[in-house]
């Protein structure tokens, strides 16, 4: 009686895992699906889960339709500018946190955590009549210079985390041997934290590729997009060729999707971390 | 050697330090300073007091946008949380392919906001969408989904709960913390598994139920790509959410004083908010060797 109990159990268990994994896949798995699909096959009912003759042509179609490789191009330069910014600029911040002894250091940075709270529609008002003023309209600058100035407030705890845990031996005896604290960041702390500051650029890399709301607010010439505001331009045009809308959503879903499969040990550690400040 | 840690230190910090108070603390403050202004881009501010605020109460917009955005809040959050922490439950038992299970439920929330918008648009579609189509398929009658005032919001937590990937692996870490000579204690006097729940796990888990709630509630307050992609607002304003409402002032408008009343609202809100959980957490949220 027991032990059929129990393998009753693990077969319930697996069961539920196993629909639970294909409801989430199914959304993805029909992404797929439809955008290899001819126009007319996408509408039979009952529907086809796969296609007969599938269409390569209609990634091609919807590549060159609009300027996506523009937009690539356009996404990977803010991109990479913004990873580089939240790495050095939280790292350089979370090491000044973490080792140095300054008047107000607690104030400040209790004040720089308790921005986690603040929602950023909060700011998005008087930031955007700023940038007006500047000019800087239908420029990349407000979608970057903010981030090499901010890092953001969770990347900054979370380097500071990191720093603390080394021990401060290191950094005495460089500190004998008349290193600047310069040199001892660059030389000895960035390869220490190196799996710190790969989880913090992964994550930028991801919330910089897919961001939407600050794109679209401002840039407004079309050869200046990414492939978000792109995506959603595409829609406009194209609101009824559901194939070709899924084959360009396909490509711009694709390089976050391998992004995180390369460094997913990163991503969930870094995800972990999140929970663990409670 | 103590001024000149002083001096280093500050260097360090300071890129960010400037940042916060040119991109949170000033705006924070210029925002409240706006909504009581009347603001085109082109030509110079006017101070009009309440003005915007009555307007905004005045007119009918606000309210949907409120009703929609907390509906929507409460819902996403609450589902959000208690899937998650039932998959984690799951995932924390002896399971084969436990990595690649984790892989499957975190994907979606890679997946770009536009781009599952898409999706979603897609299976959504009344007439040849797939949801509809497992519907009939099972017999049951099809929705309207997001083209329908009553099922738009639900159709929307559906897709935020497809993005719970995070929230599972914050529990799952969770999980793997509690202890397992408690377990273990409550099996050997005879507890059954809804014991070990209640005495042992629960308590255990509850800074990260708090933690995921207060995180979900934030970030579900401020949504709004989904429903500028999909639904823009509608139908009948039923997915106004409060940023959208706060881009249509702004952006579609030009009234950014309007824009930023409602900024000053949603900001109320989600302090309220916020303060209301954490002072009614201490009664039961439970820090395992803390002092109390």
């Amino acid at each position: 009686m027991r032990p059929s109990r129990k393998t009753a159990a693990r077969v319930l268990l697996y069961a539920v895992l196993v629909l639970g994994a294909a409801v989430t896949a199914l959304p993805l798995f029909w992404l797929l699906r439809s955008s290899f699909m001819r126009l007319g096959e996408i509408f039979v009912f009952p529907p086809k889960l796969w296609s007969d003759d599938m269409q390569w042509s209609n990634y091609h179609e919807a590549w060159t339709a609009i300027m996506f490789f523009r937009y690539f191009l356009n996404t990977t330069f803010i991109t990479v500018v913004a990873v580089l910014g939240t790495a050095i600029t939280s790292s350089l911040c979370g090491f000044g946190f973490a080792r140095f002894r300054f008047p107000l250091k607690r104030f400040w940075f209790s004040l720089i955590l308790s921005s986690l709270m603040l929602p950023y529609a909060v700011y998005l008002i008087p930031t955007f009549l700023v940038w007006a003023k500047l000019g800087a309209l239908d420029t990349y600058l407000p979608l970057i210079v903010p981030i090499w100035f901010g890092g953001g407030a969770f990347n900054v705890f979370l380097m500071r985390q990191f720093f603390m845990t080394i021990p401060r031996d290191l950094d005495d005896a460089a500190i004998m041997d008349g290193a600047g604290y310069l040199t001892i960041f660059v030389r000895i702390m960035v390869p220490v934290v190196k799996p710190a500051l790969i989880t913090v650029a992964l994550f930028a890399f991801v919330g910089t590729w897919n961001d939407f709301l600050n794109p679209i607010i401002y840039l407004h010439s079309e050869e200046k997009f990414t492939l978000a505001v792109g995506l959603n331009m595409f829609r406009g045009i194209y609101s009824t060729k559901w194939h070709l809308l899924m084959a360009a959503s396909a490509v711009v879903t694709v390089v976050p999707i391998v992004v995180f499969l390369i460094g997913q040990k990163y991503f969930i550690e870094g995800v972990t971390l999140t929970g663990m400040k409670t | 050697m103590r001024r000149r840690e002083a001096v280093a230190g500050y260097l360090f910090v300071l890129p960010v330090l400037l940042g916060f108070l040119v991109w949170v603390l000033f705006p924070l403050v210029g925002t409240v300073v706006v909504s009581f202004t009347d603001w085109p881009l082109d030509q110079p501010p006017k101070w009009v007091h309440l003005q915007n605020y009555r307007s905004l109460v005045a007119t009918g917009p606000l309210f949907d946008s409120v009703r929609a955005t907390l509906y929507f809040a409460a819902a996403s959050t609450a589902s959000r949380v208690i899937v998650a922490f039932f998959v984690a439950m799951l995932l924390n038992q002896e399971v084969k392919g436990r990595a690649l299970f984790r892989t499957i439920y975190y994907l979606p929330s890679i997946v770009p906001i536009v781009a599952s918008s898409m999706i979603f648009l897609w299976c959504f579609q009344p007439d040849f969408g797939l949801f509809n189509a497992v519907l009939r398929s099972l017999g049951l009658p099809p929705l309207r989904w997001i083209f329908g005032p009553d099922t738009v919001i639900p159709s929307f937590v559906i897709m935020d709960v497809w993005a719970a990937g995070p929230t599972i692996v914050i529990f799952l870490a969770g999980l793997q913390g509690v202890p397992r000579e408690l377990l273990d204690a409550v099996e050997v006097d005879g507890g059954k598994w809804r014991h070990r729940m209640i005495a042992v796990t629960l308590p255990h888990m509850s800074p990260y139920i708090l933690f995921n709630s207060v995180v979900g509630l934030i970030t579900a307050l401020q949504t709004f790509t989904q429903g500028y992609v999909m639904t823009r607002g509608g139908p009948n304003n039923r997915s106004l959410f409060m940023v959208i409402l706060i881009w249509r002032e702004a952006f579609s408008y030009g009234e950014f004083g309007t824009a930023a009343a409602v900024a000053v609202m949603l900001f109320g809100i989600i302090a309220l908010l916020t303060v209301l959980v954490f002072v009614t957490s201490s009664r039961f949220v439970f820090y395992y060797g803390a002092q109390r």
